[in-house]
């Protein structure tokens, strides 16, 4: 059965509301017209993820303030960022399995007035859409099948691994953002190394690996003629989008993949128009992805 | 003999510390690494560096060659796509041994990334790793979004405090970029 009445606290994190506000914009419109009912997260702080690797306790006990909120308010965390997605789910599940930690967390938190109990799950935007709302209303909320566009997805890293901390029901995830993309009516196209890594996370230090890196994916997707590359992360989607213009030129290659955020395709397909999604905020225009889509007919 | 001199002049001993795998995350499973490599041959870093060697590294904490690893700046190339750990036959978890020497790296040699001290003081600053310009907070009410919550900065200090990280942070010298040698 699937939860009818969905709700869940929003957790935005810093990327979205720093540089992607087109990706919360649409992800706010098509839940609310799907049912899902999201509550602002108060004083949240950043999920922790960027400081793990100069401090794991301080990370780990940052991610554990959000739980402890969540717990305040009793109600499930929905992500819209793999990187939140992927650290406070961690830490939430390392906290439940593992005594010592926990007791080593709730030390930190006690000194800020705070418990961590476990009681709350984390979950990201792809999982809320296939375990809450499930494919078949999604399905019925499609009013403009997308079936001229063919598209290719990039799930992600911190979606798909480690899998012992990513699997749900035992499934992967590899093959979830596909799914929901058919729902749209779209075609969605296998490429070699769909799994891989964005690069983005080490960009800070070096650029030229995670450029060689983002440089490979636009060949791949662009070798099997996708109209539009999908994600479903702010990190991943500037690796793409933004620095797209960056790649082509140290390159001197020319891809012009528009990248959309998952929602946004959805979006469209259940009528929302491109103004309404946000869609002109994107780096790389998908000009000729709208005009398959309008002038289909 | 001239040449074996010059070898015996040129030589540095690397200080072997036999227990420095107990200070790593899951230190013994780190002895179930037989050295395969398969870290190394999914991870998408080494792919277009051969700096960066999570099979390397794993050996080297095996052998105890601390020093060498702390100091390493290519530990810092890890993206945490965690291939290497879905991968490995043996289930040692190799990017969260690389995540313990950066950690152990930012504590006893009191160096870090540029990038990472600019992360955390905006963290202590407002609560999220970037400094929001109030223009993109305003603009949001045109976007129809709702206003976003402040947090509570007293708390986060308070973490940073307990977590001996305040210290270091300002106390910290930094790098701004990894320089690859082949």
């Amino acid at each position: 059965m699937k939860n009818s009445n969905p709700e869940y606290l929003i957790f935005l994190g810093c990327t979205i509301p720093y540089r992607l506000t087109s990706y919360e914009v649409s992800a706010r419109k098509v839940l609310k017209t799907l049912g899902v009912k999201l509550v602002e997260m108060p004083d949240f702080n950043c999920c922790g993820y960027p400081i793990d690797l100069v401090n794991h306790e301080l990370a780990s006990a940052l991610a554990t303030r959000n739980l402890c909120l969540a717990e305040e308010k009793e109600m499930n965390i929905l992500t819209l960022c793999n990187g939140c997605f992927g650290f406070l789910n961690k830490v939430n599940k390392m906290l439940k399995e593992d005594e010592g930690f926990r007791k080593k967390i709730n030390k930190d938190l006690n000194e800020i007035g705070m418990e961590y109990k476990g009681k709350v799950e984390v979950k990201h935007l792809i999982h809320v859409l296939t375990e809450d709302v499930g494919f078949e209303k999604i399905r019925q909320n499609v009013k403009k099948s997308l079936s001229m566009i063919r598209v290719a997805q990039h799930t992600g890293c911190h979606l798909l691994r480690p899998s012992k901390y990513t699997l749900r029901d035992g499934l992967d995830g590899h093959t979830l953002l596909k799914e929901l993309i058919e729902l749209t009516g779209a075609e969605c196209l296998d490429y070699v190394d769909e799994g891989e890594c964005c690069g983005n996370p080490i960009i800070g230090v070096n650029e030229d690996i995670p450029f060689q890196m983002a440089r490979e994916k636009l060949e791949h997707v662009k070798k099997v003629n996708a109209q539009a590359l999908i994600t479903v992360c702010p990190f991943c989607h500037i690796m793409y989008d933004l620095n797209q213009p960056l790649i082509e030129r140290r390159f001197n290659e020319r891809f012009r993949i528009p990248v959309l955020h998952y929602p946004q395709l959805l979006g469209l397909a259940m009528g929302f128009t491109p103004e309404e999604l946000a869609i002109n905020d994107l780096r790389v225009k998908p000009i000729e992805l709208l005009n398959s889509i309008y002038n289909a007919e | 003999m001239a040449g074996l001199k010059h070898i015996f002049e040129n030589a540095t001993v690397t200080r072997i510390n036999p227990r420095f795998r107990h200070e790593m995350a899951d230190a013994e499973k780190l002895l179930l690494c037989f050295q395969c490599g398969t870290c190394t041959a999914g991870c998408p870093v080494s792919r277009f560096s051969s700096f960066y060697n999570p099979r390397k590294i794993a050996r080297m904490v095996q052998l105890g060659l601390k020093d060498r690893l702390l100091s390493d700046a290519a530990l810092w190339l890890c993206t945490t796509c965690y291939t290497c750990i879905d991968n490995c036959p043996q289930g040692v978890e190799v990017a969260n041994i690389v995540r313990s020497l950066r950690n152990l790296s930012v504590k006893e040699r009191r160096v870090m990334p540029l990038i990472s001290k600019k992360l955390a003081l905006n963290i202590l600053r407002s609560g999220y790793a970037y400094i929001i310009p109030e223009s993109r907070i305003r603009r949001r009410i045109t976007q129809g979004l709702p206003h976003l919550p402040r947090s509570n900065l007293k708390q986060i200090a308070k973490l940073f405090e307990v977590t001996d990280f305040l210290g270091v942070i300002e106390n910290v010298e930094t790098f701004e970029k990894v320089e690859v040698k082949e």
